[in-house]
């Protein structure tokens, strides 16, 4: 892309236009489609722009709650007037790789504000809930200027972790009948929260799972990573109860991180970390290439027993950083 | 290791795949046909937005505008399309969007289909088309842009 043409896009999109900012988030969603003058310039500019908004992560099992309870915290900091941006991760197919992308559809009574901004995507053969692109789209949004960046990830599992890495604040969403107290003792996901939500809490069993867990946060020694003590709220989104209180919790936690000059502390983070995660696909990619090229005689004698994965990881991996 | 080239990240050695939001128009409850064609197309290996029923021609071509799709699957059973698709098209008009391809499914009569793609509309499928006949239809249509063929 030619630098005028760039400039334009960039001009059209800082001014809100929703087709250029939706042009821009597919360049950088896929970067492969251009050369890395024109990322690079994109990308510079916005990160110089970036670092002040507030990212909150929600989380869970799929099922939870997670789009309706982000449709209605839309609705809370549209009613104080902040920009909104959504990044909505849904699975790829392991087979076909093809996607159905379903949790715009709970945030569709949004769609005519020209302030809130919902884009969707796939985790497209990525397992822990980020991909690298979707951490690149989320530092796009932060230099357009959105004041909030929620980023909904995919329905997770007991590991899918990696959304502390970007996020200012992590919402975890439960919610009752969905396993008992050792579920919620378990290490991985139930750790990261900073808020945990009992959804659904117009449902039996709720007060229970509420109880349960307020407990294990009161006397755990852990403490999230900033000395924040993680909450405990009930909501129902259906009903809209409680959703005042989760946003209350939302500006409390912000605050507290600005106090502590942690909020930037997050952004140094989630900056580093980008380089992480793309560096790992570029070596992974090395690596899958390499394997069958270089790597056969190995792994045939692998295969038969007459070599152990260790030493012929090993052994590969002193092969592999000679050609590096 | 020396590369230009990014084609790696966020799609690990994948190219990417054409994108399509299936949606409702107007007052129509009638949503199987849209379901059963929204998982179909994911399973040819499509990335589909599904945003269901009761959709507005406006927000059907914002939604559209956000997610940078390249085409919209609009069903429609309610006999309101020649009314609520020229409002689609004029919508993504207004968005300086009129490249994303349109195409429409549902009980169309033939002489309404024939206006329908008069006016800008690509393609009209009626209840009986085969999904093989839908993707070779879609395939044609992203033909010239850089995503996967399916």
């Amino acid at each position: 892309m030619s630098k005028n043409n760039i400039d334009t896009l960039l001009y059209r999109a800082l001014n809100g236009d929703i087709r250029a900012i939706s042009k821009l988030l597919t360049i950088i969603e896929f970067p492969a489609d251009h050369d890395i003058e024109t990322i690079s310039s994109i990308m510079r500019n916005l990160m110089n722009r970036g670092g002040k908004a507030h990212i909150i992560g929600v989380t869970g099992s799929p099922g939870v709650g997670k789009s309706t309870l982000i449709s209605k915290l839309i609705s809370l900091f549209r009613d104080r007037n902040e920009r909104i941006a959504v990044l909505s991760i849904d699975p790829s197919s392991p087979f076909t790789l093809g996607s159905f992308m379903g949790n715009r559809i709970r945030m569709q009574s949004h769609s005519l504000d020209p302030n809130v901004f919902i884009r969707s995507t796939a985790t497209r053969g990525v397992t822990g809930g980020l991909s690298p692109s979707s951490v690149l789209l989320i530092e796009a949004f932060d230099g357009l200027g959105f004041d909030k960046i929620i980023i909904e990830s995919v329905g997770v599992g007991q590991t899918d972790v990696d959304i502390i890495n970007v996020s200012h604040t992590v919402i975890n969403v439960l919610m009752p009948g969905a396993g008992d107290e050792i579920q919620a003792m378990k290490a991985g996901v139930m750790e990261i929260g900073d808020i945990y939500v009992v959804n659904k809490s117009d449902k039996p069993e709720a007060d229970l799972v509420y109880r349960q867990l307020t407990e294990i946060i009161r006397s755990s020694k852990y403490k999230s990573k900033y000395g924040w003590v993680p909450k405990v709220v009930k909501v129902s989104s259906i009903m809209g109860h409680g959703i005042s209180e989760l946003g209350d919790i939302i500006d409390e936690h912000r605050k507290f991180l600005i106090d502590r000059g942690s909020f930037s502390d997050i952004i140094i983070h989630r900056r580093v970390y980008s380089v992480e995660l793309i560096l790992k696909y570029i070596i992974e990619e090395k690596i899958r290439k390499d394997l069958k090229k270089d790597g056969s005689d190995i792994l045939d004698k692998v295969v038969s027993g007459n070599i152990d994965p260790y030493t012929a990881s090993l052994t590969i991996y002193n092969k592999l950083a000679k050609t590096c | 290791m020396s590369s230009n080239s990014l084609e790696i990240v966020g799609a690990p050695g994948l190219k990417r795949r054409a994108k399509i939001l299936v949606a409702k128009i107007g007052l129509d409850g009638h949503d199987r046909g849209a379901k059963v064609i929204a998982r179909a197309l994911k399973e040819y290996g499509f990335e589909v937005v599904y945003i269901g029923i009761r959709q507005t021609p406006e927000m059907i071509a914002k939604a559209a505008v956000q997610e940078d799709v390249d085409i919209i699957g609009i069903s429609i059973h309610s006999g309101a399309h020649m009314v609520l698709i020229p409002e689609l098209l004029d919508h993504l008009k207004r968005l300086n969007a009129e490249d994303i391809k349109v195409i429409v499914g549902g009980i169309i009569p033939w002489e309404d289909a024939q206006k329908l793609k008069s006016i800008g509309v690509s393609e009209v499928f009626t209840p009986d088309t085969p999904i093989e006949v839908i993707v070779e239809k879609i395939n044609e249509l992203l033909a010239g842009k850089n995503v996967e063929q399916k």
